[in-house]
């Protein structure tokens, strides 16, 4: 069963296309990333996904159902987004109940206390940090903050930009771990957007390579953790992206 | 660190590192944000002031006599004993009418401040918001009213209305909302793009839920800040219409109506024009102290540092 | 043969309302013309040591050493005067955006032109080709028309390289690189890299390059500081790191994701202590 589905699609920012002919199928419970360089695209083709970039043409359906350009809150339960900064994603003037709380309300689902404890419990954000505000967390706190928030309405797509990126290196296992069980515990499907290879290999099964606007290559993770990926640029990616340090004994 | 195993106090409640409600949440946000002005001298010399100027108008009748009572034998006495101000022309006592006065002040700042402000900031919220052809119609707007100086327009208000504190207060305010306006929408533009923004866009928000539930609140601090400091201007505005006889008229103890009565004996009799105006310079420093104090506390930015 | 720079039970302190907090708790190290690695994640007091070395750390912030010396040089005696000398002369240092450190209304020509008048008087061709020079020797091509371009114009990359040469433009000993990489693509990175350390070798300057990336310290460095918390908890040459001995170093290192990743799970830092 297809997840999501893209079907060439063109996005444009006023005069520019910035991205041309995106053709992804996502299975259900898939874990897919689109890598790439600053420039490449994938960041935009995300946007397009969530409903940010609303000029695009082309197709995107979830589940079978296509999407409308702009707000659409039906998709929303469908699919949610967890953005790349932590310190950014988060309204400053909102503790976290607050922010959690907010698409129960949007989407008129009751019952806020309950949901709000259970989903801090599933991302492992203790009780106490509940009615913090975001200036008083730490960035992972934070990142689970967001990914508590894309929870809420129980989506089964998560759309994850660079969700790690702005975290220490100790923080992101934190977080890429509380990723992977998530997505086993509720088959989740996962498109990711990240330069981060290593990344990639951890979480992902299947990946596509974006450079220019335009997918270079799809392949899945066995290839790229063997280096026998096809298309020179992927190769070369990969290659810049391969540790000099040895695995720990 | 103390070890204090007494029952927790009000302020532990308040600086609470894990609130346990929104309540606490917020209250202790904003007790955090008054010891951060507590600390800026100026500001609580700022914030004393206007409290006194409330205390004072509040008080008045208690403090002072009446301050249209003419007494035409004594008219202008210097300051004394009976008299801690002088009299003007009219025999009546400064200092009651400049007690009385503070009334008048705060009528016309609370007044303009609670018509300017929340037009200018609902206008330029939605301005910013939907950008298109609704920025171009309300920044238009905007502009139109920007271009008045606030004399001129009150000057017309009143040769059309007839003078008066009221019709003074009007134009005042529709003189100041464009300030708000431009400064809100300036706001909305940088917020508009924020990532909590798209997040909530995301969730399925309608554009009223988004406007009035996440950016307005954004907004508030530098309206405050922004309306605290326009007080002095808009004192002395009130102030500047009451010297042309535009805004209270007599015998109301208006301090720029007394002012402009007292212009005719200030050489020898000084008393009468600058007790007023040692009031409005009082008064507008204090504001002017407690915005500055309050941009120090409550710009987001050093909001996130703490 | 003096090292280059001393250290000695350095401390960087600011005061917060519940009393002075300690970010940098007393390190020392020593530095000669080699290159050093200092790697730490957020709050290991790596980027205030390097600010504590060129005394750029403002107050209420307050610094303090047993030794600080540059080359025989007491930093901590000089003057403001004296330091403003020695910054950018003789110790420079490359800071992460360049986004945010070159001025957006000035042509990169300009800058690179201002920061060589800085330091010596010449022709305006002289100038000029000064300036020519600097960017081929950043491995720029087209020096001309990149001279013309405004920061906004150019690519991360490109702008790194022009934040390098305008520090190296006064022939300084010391290179202090705080994250230089950070806001660039990866394969950009590597040249970035390449170049400050092929510009190091060939001029003899020492290097400190601060960053969060292990990876990329070993491979560009001789030795490596690992600091956390304010404190240095490992010292070693960089290619025995994998056989470092301090388990916050280890628990980094294993932390990291692995191109040819095998693990269900990564191992996670433990910080009950903390």
């Amino acid at each position: 069963m297809s997840a999501l589905m893209l079907q060439n699609l063109d996005v444009a920012y006023g005069e520019t296309v910035v991205t041309h002919g995106i053709t992804l199928d996502i299975a259900e419970g898939e874990s897919f990333a689109l890598v790439g360089e600053s420039g490449s695209g994938k960041s935009t083709v995300l946007k397009a996904i969530a409903g940010l970039a609303p000029e695009w043409t082309g197709a995107i359906s979830a589940f079978g159902v296509p999407r409308g350009h702009g707000v659409d809150r039906g998709f929303a339960r469908q699919c949610q987004m967890v953005f790349q900064d932590p310190y950014g994603s988060l309204h400053p003037r909102k503790t976290v109940d607050a922010t959690l709380a907010e698409p129960l309300r949007i989407q008129r689902i009751g019952d806020e206390a309950a949901r709000i404890e259970a989903v801090m419990a599933a991302v492992g954000l203790a009780p106490r940090l509940r009615f913090r505000f975001p200036h008083q967390l730490s960035g992972g706190q934070r990142q689970r903050v967001a990914i508590a928030r894309a929870l809420m309405l129980a989506p089964k797509i998560l759309l994850l930009d660079e969700p790690t990126s702005a975290l220490d290196v100790s923080v992101q296992a934190e977080i890429l771990n509380l990723l992977k069980r998530l997505r086993r515990e509720q088959n989740l499907t996962f498109l990711l957007v990240t330069h981060n290879l290593a990344v990639v290999s951890f979480l992902c099964d299947r990946l596509a390579v974006m450079r220019g606007g335009r997918i270079v290559e799809v392949a899945s993770v066995a290839q790229l953790k063997h280096g026998t990926m096809v298309d020179p640029y992927s190769r070369e990616l990969a290659r810049l992206s391969a540790h000099a340090l040895p695995a720990p004994a | 660190m103390t070890l204090d195993l007494s029952r927790p106090t009000l302020r532990d409640w308040l600086l609470a590192d894990s609130p346990a409600s929104r309540t606490q949440a917020r209250l202790g946000r904003a007790y955090r944000a008054s010891l951060a002005l507590l600390r800026n001298p100026l500001a609580v010399l700022g914030a004393l002031i206007i409290l006194a100027l409330l205390v004072l108008a509040l008080i008045a009748p208690l403090i002072a006599t009446d301050p249209i009572a003419q007494d035409l034998p004594n008219r202008l006495q210097p300051p004394s004993g009976a008299h801690w101000m002088g009299t003007d022309e009219l025999g009546r006592d400064i200092y009651a009418r400049v007690i009385y006065g503070t009334r008048i002040t705060l009528e016309i700042v609370v007044l303009v401040a609670i018509l300017a402000a929340p037009l200018g900031l609902v206008i330029g919220a939605v301005s910013g918001y939907f950008g298109g052809w609704a920025d171009r119609v309300l920044m238009g707007l905007t502009d139109i009213f920007l271009s008045m100086p606030k004399l001129i327009l009150a000057l017309a208000f009143t040769a059309a209305l007839g003078p008066g504190i009221e019709h003074a207060i009007i134009a005042i305010a529709i003189s100041s909302w464009p300030g708000y306006a431009r400064i809100a929408r300036a706001e909305t533009l940088t917020i508009r793009r924020a990532e909590y923004v798209a997040a909530v866009e995301l969730q399925g928000a309608s554009a009223l839920r988004v406007i009035w539930g996440h950016i307005l609140p954004l907004l508030t601090s530098s309206l405050i800040i922004r309306v605290t400091l326009d007080m002095a201007g808009i004192i002395l505005t009130a102030a500047g219409l009451g010297f042309i006889g535009l805004g209270a008229q007599p015998p109301a103890p208006e301090w720029g109506a007394m002012i402009s009565r007292g212009r005719s004996f200030i050489l020898d009799q000084w008393w009468v024009a600058t007790m007023p105006g040692f009031a409005i310079v009082i008064v507008s420093l204090g504001f002017c102290f407690l915005g500055d104090g309050l941009r120090d506390v409550l710009d987001p930015r050093s909001a996130e540092r703490r | 043969m003096t090292p280059l720079l001393e250290v000695e039970n350095l401390r960087v302190s600011f005061p917060t309302p519940r009393g002075p907090v300690e970010v940098v708790r007393g390190i020392s190290f020593t530095l000669g013309r080699e290159r050093l690695g200092i790697v730490g994640e957020s709050g290991s007091g790596k980027s205030m040591t390097g600010r504590a070395i060129l005394r750029l750390v403002r107050p209420p912030g307050r610094v303090a050493a047993d030794r600080l010396s540059f080359d025989g040089l007491d930093l901590r005696s000089q003057s403001e005067g004296e330091m403003r000398r020695l910054r950018g002369a003789r110790i420079s240092m490359i800071m992460q955006d360049p986004k945010y450190s070159l001025n957006p209304v000035m042509t990169v020509g300009e800058q690179i032109a201002e920061a060589v008048r800085a330091h010596a008087r010449m022709s305006r061709r002289a100038l000029r080709q000064r300036v020519r020079d600097m960017l081929e020797a950043v491995r720029i091509e087209a020096p001309d028309r990149v001279a013309k371009l405004y920061p906004h114009e150019v690519s991360g990359g490109m702008g790194q390289r022009i934040m390098i040469a305008m520090m190296l433009i006064p022939e300084p000993d010391l290179l202090i690189a705080d994250e230089p990489t950070s806001a660039l693509d990866v394969s950009v990175r590597a040249q970035v890299l390449d170049l400050i350390d092929d510009l190091i070798k060939r001029r003899g300057m020492g290097l400190i390059l601060i960053s969060h990336d292990l990876d990329l310290v070993a491979r560009y460095c001789d030795r490596i500081l690992v600091m956390k918390e304010g404190e240095i908890v490992e010292s070693c040459p960089a290619q025995n790191l994998g056989a470092a001995t301090h388990p916050y170093t280890r628990a980094l290192l294993a932390a990291a994701p692995r191109l040819d990743e095998t693990r269900a799970e990564l191992p996670v830092l433990d910080r009950s202590a903390a």
